[in-house]
């Protein structure tokens, strides 16, 4: 044996993870300096006190974090908190079907409705949002078919409105529940669901009993990629809601750009990316191989 | 499948319409004569001329342009050795660094936006168009690592060993190998991250300076000063411009 080749093989192995790294560190280092800096910053700034004219004072406090407790910021969490739910829930309630109805197509037709699923989704958020006031507002599209059938004598009002902020939400997400979906109902083995109707299910307990374990893991994928957008959402109901639709995207937006108080906007921020990561867990928590055995069970 | 074949029909058509409507009713409004109602008037070009003697419109979608451009070269040139790297590591190391490289893809957008404003201000660089390039580029860097990994993952290891067997050097190897195998996957990405930093509104609304105006906040301040048809016009402009690219870039993946 050479004793030379142990430590040839030691450094040709260090010399290649060495390769690795310089592969990966100038993107490591954008994404550290671009986005894990700047995160870091503002769990820095959300711990600091305000200026009296507007910027940060170095003075270490918790009171953004307090003054988040005040009534008014509730309401916002929650009134986003609900509609960001709400969206999911409706989203949940029209997509599977549609997912359900896709992947029992024959498969050429299956891509086709995929990619007329996915097309909307590559478009311009604020150009579809822009599409709803056109019809919704009140010289809009729908007022205006509405009079001239005359099924309505004065304009509705539709937009600025919680349910006009729904609408949009559930509009711009619903390809996010649909797609993982669609993943999950195309997975089911046909034979499972006919074994069902031949043991005399009805659809309920099909839907129930069959098709919701089958599918758990696609239907938390869907909901948790329908919540996070929608509860940070802040184009949408910037456009289409009114004066008291404001979410907690907006209020954040309002506290760095408007009102100047940075920390108390970051400490908003640090909270919402709380409740993000939390839901994350809960996504990764419920497509673990473990959790997928006891769902199958 | 056993009478429930019309219920499942119908709410997926409905489905459909409702994504669809909504663009298609915008498209066709663009061509209306009217300015102010939307009742049908006629047919027109007559938005579309609008949009083209629009000084600053042109002057913000050539912003829209550059940045695109610079941000998509930028997240290419990183992403792509970033994929290999992480492809090639191994243990601890891979998971710990997919975690950091993906945190853009689920932060909410606001957050990316306020923490780059922040993060600007605090070292002192001043808001421009330069600070929406590098915007663009920290969101869109995950987009090109996943998509290029995608097909990295599908490639037979046994291609590379050979090019190392038959004694070429590692950047042969990633020359005459790897890259025309990944080379369409990369295309694909590029045209994906390109779209995406053409049509950002929300990260770019907080790191724009003074005069770096881009396509959607000029179509946003359009929005927000009262609505004409020229906003339909241009909105199917955009409509119609990421359809092409996201086709293309589909194009690019079959491959």
């Amino acid at each position: 044996m050479n004793p030379w080749s142990s430590s040839t093989e030691a450094a040709a192995g260090l010399c290649s993870r060495f390769r690795e790294w310089r592969l990966l560190g100038p993107g490591l280092l954008w994404t550290t300096v671009f986005c894990l800096l700047p995160m870091v910053v503002v769990l820095a700034v959300s711990l600091a006190t305000r200026g009296t004219y507007g910027g940060v004072l170095w003075e270490f406090s918790l009171e953004n974090y307090r003054d988040l407790l005040h009534p008014l910021y509730g309401r916002i969490f929650g009134q986003s908190l609900l509609l960001a739910g709400m969206t999911t829930g409706i989203c949940l309630a029209l997509g599977f079907p549609l997912a359900y109805y896709i992947a029992r197509l024959p498969p050429r037709r299956q891509a086709l409705w995929l990619i007329f699923i996915m097309i909307p989704f590559w478009t311009n958020f604020l150009v579809r949002t822009y599409a709803w006031i056109f019809i919704l507002r009140t010289e809009g599209l729908l007022n205006t078919v509405l009079m001239q059938l005359h099924l309505i004598s004065t304009p509705l009002d539709l937009l600025y409105s919680n349910q006009a902020v729904l609408l949009g939400l559930v509009y711009g997400y619903l390809p996010f529940m649909v797609l993982p979906l669609y993943a999950a109902i195309e997975r089911i083995d046909p034979a499972l669901i006919e074994a069902a109707w031949d043991l005399y299910a009805d659809r309920w307990s099909l839907f129930r009993r069959v098709l919701i374990p089958l599918t758990k893991p696609g239907i938390v994928a869907g909901c948790v990629l329908v919540f996070i957008p929608s509860l940070g959402a802040y184009l949408t109901p910037d456009l289409l809601g009114g004066a008291r639709s404001m979410m907690v995207g907006n209020l954040i937006q309002h506290e760095y750009l408007v009102a100047r108080d940075w920390p108390l906007g970051s400490a908003l921020s640090i909270v919402l990316m709380f409740i993000v990561m939390s839901s994350l867990l809960w996504y990764f928590h419920a497509q673990s191989p473990q959790t997928r055995e006891r769902g199958e069970q | 499948m056993r009478g429930q074949g019309i219920w499942l029909r119908g709410i997926s058509g409905l489905g459909m319409a409702f994504l669809y409507l909504p663009i298609i009713v915008l498209v066709v409004f663009s061509f209306n004569a009217s300015r102010l109602s939307a009742t049908w008037q006629g047919f027109s070009w007559h938005w579309y001329g609008v949009l083209w003697h629009d000084e600053a419109l042109l002057a913000a979608a050539v912003n829209s342009l550059w940045v695109a451009v610079l941000s998509t070269s930028l997240v290419v040139l990183l992403g792509v050795p970033a994929a290999m790297g992480l492809e090639r590591l191994r243990g601890r190391g891979r998971q710990a660094l997919d975690t950091i490289f993906l945190l853009p893809l689920v932060l909410p957008e606001v957050m990316m936006g306020v923490a780059l404003l922040l993060f600007f201000v605090m070292i002192q660089w001043p808001l421009s168009l330069a600070t929406v390039v590098v915007g663009h580029a920290a969101f869109n860097l995950p987009v090109v690592i996943v998509m290029v990994r995608a097909r990295l993952q599908k490639l037979d290891p046994r291609l590379e060993e050979a090019a190392h067997d038959l004694g070429a050097s590692a950047w042969q190897t990633f020359y005459r190998v790897t890259w025309p195998l990944v080379r369409p996957a990369v295309l694909g990405a590029a045209l994906l991250a390109f779209t995406i930093s053409l049509d950002d509104f929300i990260v770019t609304f907080f790191v724009a300076g003074p005069g770096a105006t881009t396509l959607p906040l000029k179509v946003y301040s359009m929005i927000k000063s009262g609505l004409s048809p020229e906003i339909n016009a241009l909105s199917s402009v955009l409509v119609l411009s990421s359809m092409g690219l996201v086709g293309l870039s589909l194009a690019f993946q079959r491959r």
